[in-house]
């Protein structure tokens, strides 16, 4: 079972609920916690998992040789990134901008163009107290995340319970990580905010039709707007977790919410337990 | 030399676009020879890297000066390399830049003075 933890909006609460879920959940099942959101991976300071490997996550990038090129700007042409440029007599790859598909080689006419490895983060993993625990770490200044993204996922073990917090907003990352997922929970606040994201993350789920539900959290009692728009899509609204100064102040200190607040415990199993009755294994 | 100036419009009435990367259009015409063309910008349906793309086609039309009003880095590396000058802060009218560039009143620059994805969203703030 892999369960996707997404939100639309920024700091809703996708890393308290992913990291507490793992934790209440770790005496019934294997669980694995992935930390998708690469770009500034989190869950680690709240499960504190003791890391014993780390590997390196390349790309292909284009290299090319110039006294074989002719410079007939094929490979620009084809590009879609624009990362190509071709001069009279000299080619320009924006690194950066490489979406690593491979059409430049495969379409240059001299094949002058041959694949460079180029690193652009690391996978780290470890044990947190009987939970696996895997998460993405993307290098300073590189920009596209998910191949690094989906090196995590492959990291995935099978028949373990596999919980992954994932990055805000719907782009690519969050796509990446979201696809081929059993379940996803969207975590949202009663804000105007976080109802416009939620909107945009259940379309999001439905294009990849991934099926899904939604956690309110930071509760304050008037969460009508996101509840009629749960009715109104027929999305079940699977949960909802209070406003709470003191959940927050805890949160700060980097311990999770279920150490401080035991209580969760039956809730979030059962939270679990619907997403798995509902999610697509 | 052949010289190319941004511009919102295809005509030498039209306003200089202050982007380089998503302008509309270029005016392109004979620094000795005063006859212009207008062309499309491809770059400003590009999804990203529009400098680049941009610059390309302007390396491609062996286009060898820039009127403009502000440039990203990965656009100005282009043009550097392919030994294009770039002047920017380029304003007015199509024709006003053209006699401030005639009159020396334009900077020639080697360096970007816009940040990456700068001219998204017409360039507002």
């Amino acid at each position: 079972m892999f369960i996707a933890i997404a939100s639309g909006k920024g700091g809703t609460g996708k890393t308290t609920i992913a990291t507490s879920l793992a934790l209440a959940i770790k005496e019934q099942y294997k669980v694995q916690y992935i930390d998708c959101d690469v770009e500034e991976p989190n869950g680690h300071i709240f499960l504190k998992p003791e890391f014993t490997h780390k590997e390196s996550v390349t790309v292909q990038i284009p290299q090319i040789n110039l006294s074989k090129c002719t410079f007939c700007g094929r490979c620009a042409d084809i590009c879609a990134f624009h990362a190509l440029v071709v001069l009279p007599g000299d080619v320009l790859s924006f690194a950066e901008l490489c979406h690593s598909c491979g059409g430049c080689m495969y379409f240059c006419p001299e094949k002058a163009i041959s694949p460079a490895e180029q690193e652009i983060g690391w996978i780290e993993g470890g044990l947190a107290d009987g939970i696996e625990f895997i998460q993405g770490r993307l290098k300073i200044g590189v920009a596209v995340s998910p191949p690094l993204i989906q090196a995590v996922k492959n990291k995935r073990l099978p028949g373990a319970a596999v919980i992954a917090d994932v990055s805000p907003g719907t782009s690519c990352p969050v796509i990446k990580a979201v696809e081929g997922a059993d379940f996803c929970i969207l975590v949202t606040e009663s804000t105007p905010f976080g109802l416009h994201d939620l909107e945009l993350a259940f379309g999001m789920i439905q294009e990849l039709k991934v099926p899904g539900g939604v956690v309110i959290n930071r509760s304050d009692g008037k969460d009508e707007d996101v509840e009629r728009f749960c009715k109104e899509k027929g999305i079940p609204l699977l949960m909802k977790f209070p406003l709470s100064r003191e959940i927050a102040v805890n949160y700060a200190k980097g311990l999770p919410l279920l150490s401080v607040h035991p209580q969760w415990k039956g809730k979030l199993i059962s939270l679990w337990e619907k997403c798995e009755r509902m999610g697509r294994n | 030399m052949k010289l190319a100036i941004s511009a919102e419009g295809n005509s030498i009435e039209a306003r200089v676009d202050a982007r380089f990367g998503r302008c509309e259009y270029f005016a392109i015409t004979s620094e000795d020879k005063e006859q212009w063309e207008f062309i499309s910008n491809p770059g400003v349906s590009a999804g990203g890297g529009a400098g680049i793309h941009t610059a390309q086609e302007l390396v491609n039309r062996k286009v060898e000066c820039v009127l403009t009003g502000r440039i990203g880095p990965n656009a100005m590396a282009v043009l550097q390399a392919a030994g294009i000058k770039v002047y920017t802060g380029a304003s007015g009218t199509v024709r006003e830049a053209f006699e401030q560039y005639n009159n020396g009143l334009l900077a020639l620059s080697t360096t970007a003075n816009a940040v990456p994805h700068e001219g998204m969203g017409k360039g507002r703030k």
